[in-house]
């Protein structure tokens, strides 16, 4: 049997809108992939730790609160620092281009804002995350 | 030609036209002819289709049911308020914003806070980090609310407060701002949110588990009762509730749910329901599937009456009227082709105006990327002027009133609603039923359906799933100076330093202690408001008592 993609959809932050998250988690999920939600006002390290126990291979950020910048470099660094820069992370919610580009330099694979379809976002795991 | 008319005097009644006329050609293919909500749509409606007794179901403007208005001038009388919600950065800044908006024609104002007020924690909480300032205005203690509203008559304007967990002390800074400026609390207008049901249900955002929250609101609606007359103490939301991803029929059904349970609970409390029930009012979403929604909002006013009439025993005709704010949805706009938020927000603006709202905030168009720039807001607020102004459909009534298609509709949405009453009850109310993840499921699924429509193509969204433009322009956006988070950590950690502190200590540790008996809480936050004690102290006096509320989310 093939390995299933790993994937943790993580809501860090205060916000609580979570109708993208659980849209995806729910579509990744019938799509074949091992989904954990890690529900919903996440730390950074909560998130770090979540992805190293559960192994997994990406991460899927939903931030709607315009912290972007602050929440994420800092999950990144965690993963860094625990030597689990090999996960993928991808991001979603009301990111402007500018910081959606700066993101990327840092290290998140992709972003997706609002109108993104499910099935993209599938492809794009499909594709990036390497399945021994 | 001639052969057309001569058939249809033979028809028999609707069935038979759609066997012999409409059957003869094909229907489109691909598309779903249903509503959002996943109510089938006929392709022709006339008297046979619906069954409306006049007096019973739909009466005169400012008539019980109130199914064509509340009032019985509506728009002729007096136009809906133009209320664009608006905060950022820190409340200097949000200041600037709300005269700007009175300076261009607005009626009312109102606040949007940051995350961490809406959470109850302070700027210099370590949870509010990249928060601060963010989604809205960052308010940590009275000094804030003083700096939010300095050069505003409070006597003046309504205002409205965008907040729940904390709504207790948004409440208690604004009635002592309004202390200050000499303004007696029952000549305050505006509305507070207040409403946790459906921060459980939808918005997530809470602090404390279910029964010590509904506590603070009864709490609430008595002090408003005595204190502020002319304020609303709750505003029951539907919005959320639809943005969390749920269809036009669950707004529906849920936000009335909560409305009763409200009402409930301060009938258990010992208040007569005509004591609060009036300043009780409503927030609806206005989302793309135009009669549905214009259905949903007259369906709503009816259930409404019915009920508070019937069930709760309301006898002041007041108790019974459903006064509502209408945003247009959020959850419509597309990051692609941002323009065309311009159009959807437009059209959803008007079903909440044929639906008679009381007031109304339209998104701007840029609002899937970013906070709203100024003259994005400007573009929102003058498709309201234009369809006040310029449409004419101000100028009668509840116009699709007797619409075949929309009393039908109508109809259904009521149906629908009280299908879903009977199910909640039977759960054992609203607070059981969000312990079980009734609500959550439910939202989850009908969320999912919906984007599982288009992504099938079932339902197209211009620019997302057909007509997509791969050269797309970048808008300006409007950037939240990162600095103004340390500026507001400063002032917070000064003013802690500077108060009086023994008197904030006072204030703060007998808050805490009749949070552990019954009395009303309300008195006690002013008092703690006074002393300048932050809304996160507070916050924290309440959780070390009452715990805090964690959900097993459901997907």
């Amino acid at each position: 049997m093939a390995a299933k993609i790993r994937v943790v959809i993580a809501k860090p932050g205060l916000d609580g809108h979570d109708r993208g998250a659980k849209i995806i988690a729910r579509a990744l999920r019938d799509a074949g992939m091992e989904v954990i939600y890690t529900g919903l006002h996440q730390t950074p390290e909560q998130i770090v730790e979540t992805a190293i126990q559960e192994d997994a291979d990406a991460v899927g950020i939903s931030i709607l609160s315009g912290a972007h910048m602050t929440l994420v470099p800092r999950i990144l660094e965690g993963l860094k620092e625990n030597g689990a820069e090999d996960v993928l992370v991808v991001l979603g919610g009301t990111i402007p281009r500018e910081d959606a580009d700066d993101l990327k330099k840092q290290g998140v694979a992709e972003v997706f804002t609002p109108g993104a379809p499910t099935s993209e976002i599938v492809e794009f795991l499909r594709e990036k995350v390497p399945i021994s | 030609m001639a052969a057309t008319e001569d058939r249809q005097t033979e028809l028999d009644g609707v069935a038979e036209w759609r066997r012999q006329l409409y059957e003869a050609a094909p229907e489109r293919q691909g598309e779903l002819f249903s509503t959002i909500s996943g109510l089938e749509v006929d392709p022709l409606y006339t008297s046979e289709s619906v069954q409306v007794d006049e007096e019973r179901d739909l009466a005169y403007p400012g008539v019980h049911p109130f199914t064509r208005g509340v009032y019985p001038s509506m728009y002729r009388g007096k136009l809906w308020t133009m209320r664009q919600f608006a905060g950022f950065g820190t409340a200097a800044e949000t200041n600037e914003r709300f005269r700007y908006l009175l300076d261009h024609g607005q009626t009312g104002l109102s606040t949007a806070f940051d995350m961490p007020s809406l959470m109850g924690y302070d700027s210099d909480h370590a949870r509010s980090l990249g928060e601060v300032g963010r989604e809205g205005v960052a308010i940590d203690s009275l000094e804030d609310m003083e700096t939010l509203f300095s050069g505003i008559p409070l006597g003046q304007v309504s205002t409205s407060m965008t907040i729940n967990c904390t709504a207790p002390m948004a409440l208690a800074f604004y009635a002592c701002v309004a202390e200050i400026q000499g303004v007696p609390r029952s000549e305050l207008r505006g509305t507070i949110q207040t409403d946790i049901l459906k921060e459980y249900i939808a918005q997530k955002e809470w602090i404390f588990p279910p029964e010590p929250s509904m506590r603070l609101v009864v709490d609430m609606v008595e002090f408003c009762a005595q204190e502020l007359p002319r304020g609303h103490p709750i505003s029951i939301s539907g919005y959320h509730i639809r943005e969390a991803g749920s269809n036009a029929v669950q707004e529906l059904a849920f936000t009335l749910m909560n409305g009763f349970t409200y009402v409930e609970a301060g009938i258990e409390r010992g208040l007569d329901v005509d004591d609060f029930a009036p300043r009780l009012s409503f927030f609806f979403n206005a989302h793309l599937d135009f009669f549905e929604e214009i259905a949903k909002y007259r369906a709503a006013r009816r259930i409404w009456a019915r009920e508070l009439r019937e069930r709760y025993g309301a006898k002041n005709p007041r108790s019974w009227l459903m006064r509502f704010h209408t945003q247009t949805a959020g959850v419509s706009l597309t990051a692609q082709q941002p323009q065309v938020n311009i159009v959807r927000t437009a059209l959803e603006a008007l079903s909440a105006v044929l639906g008679g709202t009381q007031s109304l905030h339209t998104n701007s168009y840029d609002e899937a990327l970013a906070l709203p720039t100024e003259d994005a807001v400007r573009l929102a607020l003058r498709t309201q002027q234009v369809i006040a102004h310029e449409t004419g459909v101000v100028n009668t009534i509840d116009p699709l009133g007797g619409s075949y298609f929309v009393e039908d509709l109508t109809n259904r949405l009521e149906a629908e609603a009280y299908e879903y009453f009977d199910r909640i009850r039977a759960l054992g109310g609203v607070i059981p039923a969000i312990k079980e993840n009734f609500f959550q499921r439910e939202i989850a699924d009908a969320s999912f359906r919906y984007q599982s429509e288009v992504e099938s193509k079932q339902r197209i969204i211009v620019g997302v799933n057909r007509y997509q433009q791969h050269d797309e322009q970048e808008l300006e956006l409007l950037k939240v100076d990162p600095g103004l988070e340390g500026e507001q950590i400063a002032r917070v950690q000064a003013l802690r330093a500077r108060r009086d502190s023994a008197e904030a200590e006072r204030t703060l540790a007998r808050l805490k202690d009749a949070a552990a008996g019954e009395e009303n809480l309300m008195p006690l936050i002013v008092d703690a408001a006074k002393a300048y004690v932050t809304m996160g102290e507070m916050c924290e006096a309440l959780r070390e008592v009452w715990g805090v509320w964690r959900e097993t989310p459901v997907f």
